[in-house]
């Protein structure tokens, strides 16, 4: 009778396949695993009262070091470097919370047509784009895992030429200028030159065009994300899907050397709720990463960022919203040829080929006024209609012709403040960081932000890019990052 | 047995002070490499009782390390003895043959002896020709053939780690280049023929028998079309139609999510 006791005991295995997914943590919860193990033998020996063994294994840890909110391609990203750069061999306890494992609302790689360029105007959005490259390039170095297939990017080295009027030459230049001492390969064209190299673009309003030679194009983007996710599964991260509804946070007031009262705050848990449940697990963590996209300002409210007078720094809002972006695929067997770069208009019109079939995608950014209602992912087809296919007969007369096949809509994590992303701890909230606002660019720029906030996180300043000027509190200062052309 | 005791010989000749300076670059040149091996070595003797797979990506990534290191830059000829002769240099040691311009025979890693004993006359005169074939030259090394701008004639056949990224750095030979083959490479796609376009002097393309183009006929029109003063060499067209109806590959990389 003992012995099968016993026997049932160990039936459900729980120590076991503990002990056995948790790599690494064999040494160092060993006391509290020892304890939980008694617990359980205790309810089911005979003279103790009789206790159901419960299964939790689909319930996150009760502890971790990191918890990063959100497991799109910038949480996966920071979850990869944090493990890369770890100082011991599982180390860092990573959790990714993740409320959609089928990424159907993803802020970074639902709208994108998967586009990797230097062309831009702040230094350190060249800098990332060459980090990125080189990630890519060598994709297998990084995200290699024996005995599973290579990921395979597809990516299309066509480069990317964007056109500028009369009114934005001299910025333009002044761009190229400033990309080419960060080592970016982008040459400059007249209309002329433009008109020899690629004959199919009427170059009407056109004053000069800016393309990138080398490291530029376009890449399948869901093959970065499952690499990525398997990669950080293959290094001992934690996945759990629900959604994080509280934070139990700690607060000292403080005093400024000006005199000014604020309050620091800690978090100390976080409230995952299960999916399609009620049922929720604290988890008591020493770091949280907010990278959940176009619902990172929700996350923060829930922190306490913003909670304060307005113009004070704790009344500070993290500006990052939901925006809706429409991406259409259209078929014109009088298209552009095989030599077809990712092309923006003077108009904010964008197109790149897709396949051999003379098929494109391609969309627009609307204007302030006509920003579509982020409450769903309808496509509204008149949108092409009305606002993109005029303006793409204007530049490529052969779109004349062009039929829509299919269209779909996702979210941009969208920075009212100045469309540049936020990198780094809040200076309030202060074990919470951000990665999150890049008002899609983070499909490009994932893997340098991921090393830069792995590295703020445990070396306490930037090393490989600097990226002081996106951190938050320059929506206080009212320091704008500005960005041209944003496609 | 006589010839690897020859070329030793050479080596300890001529390649005396050349080597051991070489050696000592390479080492400078890479100290991160050197340091991260150190670490990956300890990291795979601490878990090596516990994680048979630490081991298995410590031999993955010194396979990856080989490669690299046989793609390593020549600066050091290049500085001493310009870019002609390093690249020439290069392509030799990798098995490779090169053609200097004005000379009739091709220096091939046999007649090698012959090229290093008159490096001097070679210093000023261009590279005509590259013949790269079974070569393992990767984008890094791409680099040290870069800088001959009067390259005409280059082959790239059967190279195994030439892929798509390589074909984006070829417009810096757009200047000079009207013949290339990239014949037999299995990591070269449509996708990097598409950055050809650059080449406007190319007058003779091989891109036969690529496996990783996935529509070779279609791929061929499209790059006639892409350069219309330039003969290609593609596939053939009875492989092309039996192909065709007995499996149409699905495009797998459209998100199509509405």
């Amino acid at each position: 009778m003992f012995r099968r006791a016993l026997r049932l005991g160990l039936g459900p295995g729980l120590p076991y396949r503990g002990l056995r997914t948790r790599k690494g943590g064999f040494t160092l919860d060993w006391d509290a695993k020892v304890s939980d193990f008694k617990k359980k033998v205790d309810s089911i020996l005979p003279g103790k009262k009789y206790e159901v063994l419960y299964d939790t294994s689909h319930l996150p840890p009760e502890q971790a070091d990191v918890v990063i909110i959100g497991g799109g391609i910038l949480g996966l990203s920071v979850a990869f470097w944090l493990k890369k750069l770890e100082s011991r061999r599982g180390a860092i306890r990573v959790l990714v919370v993740e409320q959609d494992h089928t990424y159907s609302r993803a802020s970074s790689t639902g709208p994108s047509v998967g586009g990797i360029w230097q062309q831009f105007s702040v230094p350190e959005n060249v800098q990332l784009s060459l980090f990125s490259i080189n990630f890519l390039r060598n994709i297998n170095e990084y995200l290699a895992v024996v005995d599973a297939p290579p990921v395979e990017l597809q990516f299309n080295p066509s480069g990317c030429l964007l056109l500028a009027s009369e009114k934005d030459a001299a910025t333009l230049e002044n761009n190229v200028k400033m990309q080419r001492q960060e080592g970016a390969k982008v040459c400059l064209m007249s209309p002329e030159q433009l008109q020899t190299k690629f004959p199919w673009i009427n170059v009407e309003g056109v004053a000069l065009a800016s393309y990138g030679l080398e490291d530029e194009g376009w890449f399948d983007a869901w093959s970065l994300l499952q690499g990525l996710r398997r990669k950080v599964q293959s290094m001992g991260v934690f996945f759990c899907q629900g959604e994080v509804t509280r934070f139990i946070t700690s607060s000292t007031p403080m005093k400024t050397p000006t005199g000014e009262h604020v309050v620091l705050r800690r978090i100390n848990n976080v409230h995952v709720k299960m999916d399609k449940s009620l049922e929720y697990q604290p988890v008591e963590c020493a770091v949280v990463i907010n990278a959940a996209g176009a619902w990172s300002g929700k996350i923060a409210e829930l922190a306490g960022v913003g909670k304060g007078l307005p113009g004070t720094l704790q009344g500070t809002k993290l500006p990052v919203e939901p925006r809706k972006r429409y991406v259409h695929l259209w078929h014109c067997p009088q298209g552009p040829g095989l030599e077809t770069p990712l092309v923006a208009d003077i108009s904010g019109v964008y197109f790149r080929r897709e396949g051999l079939g003379s098929n494109y995608l391609g969309g627009c950014s609307p204007t302030e006024e006509e920003e579509p209602d982020p409450t769903n992912l309808n496509v509204d087809h008149d949108f092409f209609q009305n606002k993109v296919w005029p303006h793409l007969v204007q530049r490529v007369p052969s779109f004349k012709t062009l039929e829509v096949q299919s269209a779909w809509a996702g979210y941009y994590d969208y920075n009212t403040f100045d469309q540049n992303g936020v990198v780094g701890p809040h200076p309030l909230v202060v074990n919470m960081y951000f990665a999150t606002g890049f008002s899609g660019r983070g499909l490009q720029h994932a893997p340098g932000i991921g090393r830069a906030v792995a590295e703020i996180m445990l070396e306490g300043h930037f090393k490989t890019i600097d990226m002081s000027p996106f951190l938050f509190t320059r929506f206080y200062l009212g320091e704008k990052l500005q960005e041209y052309n944003i496609l | 047995m006589a010839a690897p005791r020859a070329v030793l010989h050479l080596g300890a000749r001529e390649w005396n002070g050349r080597a051991r300076r070489i050696h000592g670059m390479s080492e400078l040149v890479t100290p991160d490499s050197s340091r991260e091996k150190k670490r990956t070595l300890l990291q795979f003797l601490s878990d090596h009782f516990q994680d048979i797979q630490t081991l298995r990506e410590y031999l993955l990534q010194k396979q990856i390390s080989k490669v690299n290191r046989e793609n390593r830059s020549f600066t050091n000829i290049q500085e001493k003895y310009g870019p002609y002769v390093a690249g020439a240099v290069f392509i030799l040691k990798q098995g490779g043959a090169v053609k200097f311009q004005d000379k009739e025979e091709w220096i091939r890693p046999n007649n090698r002896s012959h090229f290093l004993a008159e490096i001097q006359k070679f210093q000023n005169v261009p590279v005509e020709a590259v013949d790269a074939s079974g070569c393992a030259i990767n984008y890094q090394g791409l680099s040290n053939l870069l800088p001959l701008k009067e390259l005409r004639s280059l082959s790239l056949q059967r190279c195994p780690n030439l892929d798509d990224w390589c074909l984006s750095r070829l417009y810096l030979l757009a200047g000079s280049l009207q013949e290339l083959s990239l014949a037999g490479c299995p990591r070269i796609s449509e996708r990097g023929l598409a950055c050809l376009h650059h080449l406007q002097n190319l007058r003779r393309l091989d891109i036969s028998d690529l496996p990783a183009v996935s529509h070779p006929g279609l791929t061929q029109i499209l790059v006639e079309e892409m350069l219309p003063h330039c003969e290609v060499l593609g596939a053939d067209w009875a492989q092309n139609l039996k192909l065709e109806p007995d499996k149409q590959p699905p495009d797998t990389s459209t998100p199509l999510s509405s």
